[in-house]
């Protein structure tokens, strides 16, 4: 009985179970809303969040108050380069791929540095950051179009490539299953949970927790880009601020995933769970028929009531 | 020989005393600085009346700002901050509307405005203290709420808050800008509320949680009254966007949360916690106004303005937090 209690509380069973719920409750209201052709429009919306989340999560994982609030900002920023890039051109992918890589990496180079040289708490550091990608923005859509987006990238993210399954959803399954070998399986990976569970007792290990600090938030760069050029895959064309809702939707899909906000606990898993139930979430809410401000109370409040699930802090004890 | 070894060393304590005394000192030089700069370019923007209307604009940020401060003396963070200014801002203009616009109607609905934004804040302090959330979560998913409800009251922007109310806010009173009356009363207040014990307390808990749990400070009231002190400040808040913009928008604070959190770190305040001061966030509040109005003046373009805004703020985020760091030390 006990073991089926411990079962029950496992992150990854209670979205599981609260996904097929919300399926559940989702086919009630409307019909059709669980079919498969719906549920595969689910799941490339969830990839895209999910991909932001995974560089979110190494983040959050490495502990000492880590988080990136400049991941909304990458996204927006990688999608204009990638339509810039392409230009609706087929051969200008690769070299798309190259520069939204180069550049998501560059800003959390950037963060990784103020983080650990001038030990600037993360939040401060993207925050800041943030603001500098939400201007520097605007100046590059003054200069020049939005781009559109080549035809292949359009059909990888929107169209059946293998097994009639999308190439995003195929992408987000080798992200995934390459996210758990590299956090349970790699010298990498057990690393971060070092830095993230102690970060002294990890120095004085031997591990390079200021490289390992700037590679987190590299990674995180980088998983923000590569969402960006999906997002533009997926809309066609990008526009003002394309990528601002993934900054705190990604932090909640890995809290939703267990992760611990303190660092150093969790999984991606849970993470790619996470970010699939905030999608069903939101699109159940928009199949309702109701204002938008129900929608948002709505939303709002069973954020609040799914968060009792996860990751509360422990009582105070003397 | 002795004198000269010691002289330097006294040197730098007493910069480090003067620092620990007045932690507020270097968001104070960034101000005064940017004043400089902006009279340099534009010595019309140093005038009484430029400056009045500077502190007019900002006096929400400044209150927004102090609102943050005190939950993150205790090592939280409010991300409603913004959304409860909206929610107010919506909901005293439509009552002031419904109930004629008198003097009468104005107060009333500006007393209903402070219970709102204090029933906020109970509810932030409730689900991150007592239900335990994490704060960064929990006070966003508050904040989804409290814009649904603000577009329940007022779903789209527009609606014009009475003439009494804006008159007053932007006019003067006995030859003197009613926004310094704001200023002085709002001095008053915080000198109050720094001499009270909860100050104190919130400081204490946010320095360490267990040490002041295992003091016997009631940690979970505590954190609670911090989130109702900033629901508070962020009605007054609303109170005066309300005058400035003299209409209700029900995504007026929505961008305004994160600048409030990034003046609290321009006052040199810890955002673990434990440690800072108001005055700090007050200044900082003002440096975000005048780095934007720096910026205009210099005669920026207008596409590179967001950029280099980012960019300055940016680096006094970092000056914030490596002064702050410094005093502490």
């Amino acid at each position: 009985m006990s073991r089926i209690l411990f079962f029950m509380r496992q992150p990854l069973v209670v979205a599981f179970v609260l996904i097929a719920l919300l399926l559940y409750l989702g086919q009630t209201l409307s019909p059709g809303f669980a079919s498969g052709g719906q549920v595969l429009r689910l799941l490339i919306v969830a990839s895209l969040l999910g991909i932001v989340a995974a560089g979110q999560n190494v983040v959050i994982l490495g502990g000492r108050e880590g988080i990136d609030l400049s991941v909304g900002g990458v996204v927006s920023l990688s999608a204009i380069i990638a339509g810039n890039v392409m230009n609706g051109a087929d051969s200008g992918i690769v070299p798309a791929i190259l520069a939204c890589l180069a550049a998501g990496a560059f800003f959390g180079l950037l963060n990784g540095l103020g983080v650990t040289l001038l030990r600037i708490p993360p939040l401060v550091m993207t925050l800041g950051m943030l603001g500098v990608l939400q201007g520097l923005l605007v100046v590059i859509r003054m200069g020049i179009p939005s781009g559109r987006a080549a035809p292949g990238l359009s059909g990888f993210v929107t169209q059946p490539l293998a097994a009639g399954i999308p190439g995003i959803i195929w992408l987000w399954i080798m992200i995934g299953v390459l996210m758990a070998f590299m956090l349970h399986r790699t010298v990498f990976g057990h690393r971060i949970y070092a830095i993230g569970s102690n970060e002294h007792a990890a120095y004085m290990a031997g591990v390079p927790v200021r490289l390992m600090r700037i590679a987190l938030f590299m990674t995180s760069g980088m998983f923000a880009a590569i969402a960006g050029l999906c997002l533009l895959g997926y809309a066609g064309s990008s526009f003002a601020n394309v990528g601002e809702q993934y900054t705190l939707a990604s932090i909640i899909a890995v809290v939703f995933g267990g992760t611990s906000l303190a660092g150093g606990k969790g999984g991606y898993t849970g993470t790619m769970a996470g970010a699939i139930l905030l999608v069903i979430l939101q699109s159940i809410l928009t199949t309702v028929n109701i204002d938008e401000s129900g929608r948002q109370m709505v939303f709002g409040a069973t954020l609040l009531l799914l968060m009792m699930f996860y990751g509360r802090g422990r009582a105070m004890r003397a | 020989m002795a004198e000269i070894t010691i002289t330097p060393r006294t040197r730098a304590g007493g910069m480090r005393k003067l620092l620990e005394r007045y932690p507020f000192l270097p968001a104070l030089v960034i101000v005064v600085a940017l004043l400089l700069l902006n009279g340099f370019f534009s010595p019309n923007s140093l005038s009484y009346r430029s400056l009045t209307g500077l502190l007019s604009t900002y006096m929400a940020l400044v209150l927004l700002a102090i609102a943050q401060t005190y939950v993150i003396y205790a090592g939280d963070i409010d991300l409603s901050a913004g959304a409860i200014l909206s929610l107010v801002n919506v909901a005293i203009v439509v009552l002031m509307e419904r109930w004629g616009g008198g003097a009468g109607a104005v107060l009333l609905a500006l007393a209903l405005g402070l219970l709102l934004g204090l029933a906020c804040g109970l509810l932030n302090g409730i689900v991150v203290a007592a239900l335990r959330l994490q704060a960064i979560v929990a006070t966003f998913a508050t904040s989804i709420f409290f814009t649904g409800f603000a577009l329940y009251i007022l779903p789209v922007a527009g609606t014009p808050a009475p003439a009494l109310f804006w008159r007053t806010y932007g006019g003067r009173l006995l030859g003197v800008p009613f926004v310094f009356y704001i200023l002085a009363g709002l001095v008053v207040l915080l000198l109050v509320l720094s001499r009270t014990r909860l100050v104190t307390q919130l400081l204490a808990v946010g320095d360490d949680q267990q040490a002041a749990f295992q003091s016997g400070l009631p940690v979970v009231p505590i954190r609670i009254k911090g989130y109702l002190l900033s629901g508070l400040f962020s009605a007054l808040a609303a109170f005066c966007i309300t005058g400035d913009t003299a209409s209700g928008d029900p995504l007026v604070g929505g961008k305004m949360t994160l600048y409030s959190v990034a003046a609290v770190v321009l006052g040199g305040s810890a955002l673990s916690g434990g440690w800072g001061t108001v005055v700090g966030s007050l200044l900082g509040a003002l440096t975000i106004g005048l780095i934007n109005s720096v910026v205009f003046f210099m005669g920026t373009p207008s596409e590179w303005q967001n950029f280099v805004q980012g960019l300055a703020i940016l680096v006094v985020l970092m000056a914030g937090v490596l002064a702050g760091r410094r005093a502490r030390a």
